[in-house]
């Protein structure tokens, strides 16, 4: 017997071959891209700890994101043909160039920062690299929405808030982990506003998707992923509050929160390959589609 | 040409279709299922084969397009049934916008009166290939420049500057095009790009025995396939054209169907479009929330300096 959804039941799109190192590079990506707008922040502030913190895990973040994309494309050489041509009609080529672009800034301003050499052009390169970051923490959402992927594609109006929510939320945790709790406000403040950024544009994201495309958010890996990333964001905010008198349960709430975005982001990038595999999501809707479209015409 | 009223952030890929294209009508009335296209083109290309795979579901054990699968022959067995049109034994889920639910699309199909196979089922073979999109979304979201449009307006991938990062992978809403275990890259049908240097039709047109695969000018074969369907429809009534108009989602495929029952019982898409097409808005939106992070950070900063 044939199943009607589609041949024998088989995906009717293909799912994305990448591999766990890019989900973990959606992460990586959004900490380091929020952390640099951070940093013009201290600095504006004169909250030069803070400051230095979030640059440090900028520039963490562009020495990890390569790795990662690399370890995906299998070969060093092959990441070089990403910067071949500039297309916008890929997020992936507009992403690469955000990336190099925000990379050269970091590696300034940061090898400035801890020599002492070249101070006016570490701080202009500080600014430069506080412009991109928001790009590189968000471009990653255009590059999922812009598939055939229906729980990517149908969340293309709230998945760049969801990652901009998610890296802020990230980056001011791992600034709180390593600031002392007098330098620290900005940080706490930013970890509970991007927590509470993510969390409702998710809401509305999944409200949007509706219960048949959405499906795969309350299925397998993406669910676990989503519990977990609920869990500990619930946590980390509840934690905020101690987190003004004491260190260690600053250090906790700033752990809590990277978990949270990580698991949060896996659990989004998990959801994309459960709903290419199954061919109920690309069909019914489209079915749906036409049929709305034949009643329309007629 | 025609043109699209959202072009802005996809003109510089797709728009430039010359005026000869080349293209494939799969006339699946005329096809039996002999693979002769899937074997030819595999020798052409010089593509790996894909094991000695059981499927147990049909005679066709390839299962779907793939890296080292340009060509593949669906088999889809109807048995017979005693009323209704074929394929809506199982209700789709429904759809909370829609009315009465996907199920009673379904029902429509049942209007075109009583159908031959009701009563001693049928075997649907249809052989299937990248559609070389009009719009193809694979082109379009390749960062390297890797997938180009050819003279003939075919979409081709080249496999030096392809870096493998299996981007077009999720991005074609046919799932055609793939990665390639042995190489990395990705792969998928060239319609022959070689062979059409050189005069030749592809591989699998020129092996088809029965000539279910016609290669041509895409505007003759569009019109061919006008007449084909208007000759057949009276002998099956649930007969169309898939991917002959200019309109839909995708601008028009190259490489375009005559099937025998609705497009995603062959495991086609019904509506397939280019995401591209949303690509203004998406990069609008995700500007919105970038500057969003910005000013949360710069208000956020509002007071918490040193005194
Ligand atoms: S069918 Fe897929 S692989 Fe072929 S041109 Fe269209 S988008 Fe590209």
């Amino acid at each position: 017997m044939t199943t009607p959804m589609s041949y024998y039941g088989r995906p009717v799109i293909k799912a994305p071959t990448w591999r766990w190192y890019i989900g973990a590079y959606l992460f990586v990506g959004g900490l380091a891209g929020a952390s640099t707008p951070i940093v013009l922040a201290a600095r504006a502030t004169r909250n030069d700890t803070l400051a230095r913190a979030s640059l440090g895990a900028a520039c963490a973040g562009i020495v990890v994101s390569p790795i990662l994309l690399i370890a995906d494309l299998r070969d060093p050489k092959r990441f070089i043909n990403m910067l071949r041509v500039f297309k916008i009609t890929s997020p992936m080529s507009v992403g690469s160039w955000i990336l190099t672009f925000f990379g050269a800034n970091v590696a300034v301003a940061a090898a400035s920062e801890w020599t002492g050499i070249a101070t006016p052009l570490g701080r202009t390169a500080e600014v430069l690299a506080a412009l991109s970051g928001p790009a590189l923490a968000t471009y990653t959402a255009a590059l999922l929405a812009d598939t055939a992927v229906p729980v990517w594609h149908d969340a293309r109006h709230e998945l760049p808030f969801v990652f901009a929510g998610g890296a802020l939320a990230s980056a001011a945790s791992c600034a709180l982990i390593f600031t002392p709790i007098a330098d620290a406000k900005l940080a706490r403040r930013l970890a509970t506003l991007g927590a509470i950024v993510e969390f409702a544009t998710l809401e509305r994201m999944k409200k949007r998707l509706g219960p048949l495309v959405g499906e795969p958010y309350r299925l397998g890996g993406s669910s676990r992923y989503k519990q977990i990333a609920r869990m500990t964001s619930a946590l980390s905010l509840a934690l905020m509050r101690g987190a003004k008198g004491n260190r260690t349960l600053a250090i906790a709430s700033g752990l809590l929160g990277i978990t949270s975005a990580l698991c949060e982001r896996f659990s989004i990038f998990e959801a994309g390959k459960l709903s290419a595999n199954d061919p109920k999501y690309t069909v019914a809707p489209q079915l749906a589609r036409r049929a709305q479209r034949e009643a329309q015409a007629s | 040409m025609k043109t699209f009223d959202d072009t802005a952030a996809t003109a510089q890929a797709t728009y430039d279709v010359p005026e000869d294209r080349m293209g494939f009508f799969t006339d699946t009335t005329l096809c039996i299922g002999c693979k002769a296209c899937e074997v030819a083109c595999k020798e052409w290309n010089e593509l790996q084969e894909d094991g000695y795979n059981f499927t147990a579901e049909s005679y066709d054990n390839t299962s779907a397009l793939g890296g080292n699968t340009w060509r593949h022959v669906a088999f889809i067995e109807q048995l017979p049934r005693p009323v209704g049109p074929a394929n809506d034994a199982e209700p789709l889920p429904p759809i909370p916008e829609l009315d009465g639910g996907v199920a009673s699309l379904l029902d429509r199909d049942a209007s075109v009166g009583p159908m031959q196979f009701d009563t001693m089922g049928r075997w649907l073979m249809s052989s299937d290939v990248c559609k070389h999109c009009t719009r193809a979304a694979c082109l379009d979201v390749c960062p390297t420049g890797a997938l180009v449009r050819s003279e003939f307006g075919t979409v081709v991938v080249q496999d030096d500057v392809c870096n493998g990062c299996g981007y077009c992978v999720p991005a074609c809403p046919f799932g055609v095009i793939a990665e390639q275990p042995q190489s990395g890259h990705a792969a998928k049908c060239t319609m022959c790009y070689d062979r059409l240097r050189d005069g030749e039709k592809p591989a699998c047109a020129k092996s088809c025995p029965t000539e279910s695969i016609q290669f041509g000018n895409l505007d003759e074969l569009r019109a061919r396939a006008d007449e084909r369907l208007a000759n057949v429809v009276a002998r099956f009534p649930t007969a169309r054209l898939y991917g002959n108009d200019e309109d839909d989602g995708v601008g028009g495929f190259g490489a375009f169907f005559l099937l025998l029952d609705k497009p995603h019982v062959y495991g086609l898409p019904p509506d397939p479009i280019v995401t591209t097409r949303d690509l203004p808005s998406i990069w609008r939106t995700t500007a919105y929330s970038a500057l969003a992070l910005s000013l949360l950070v710069v208000t956020a900063s509002i007071g918490t300096g040193k005194a």
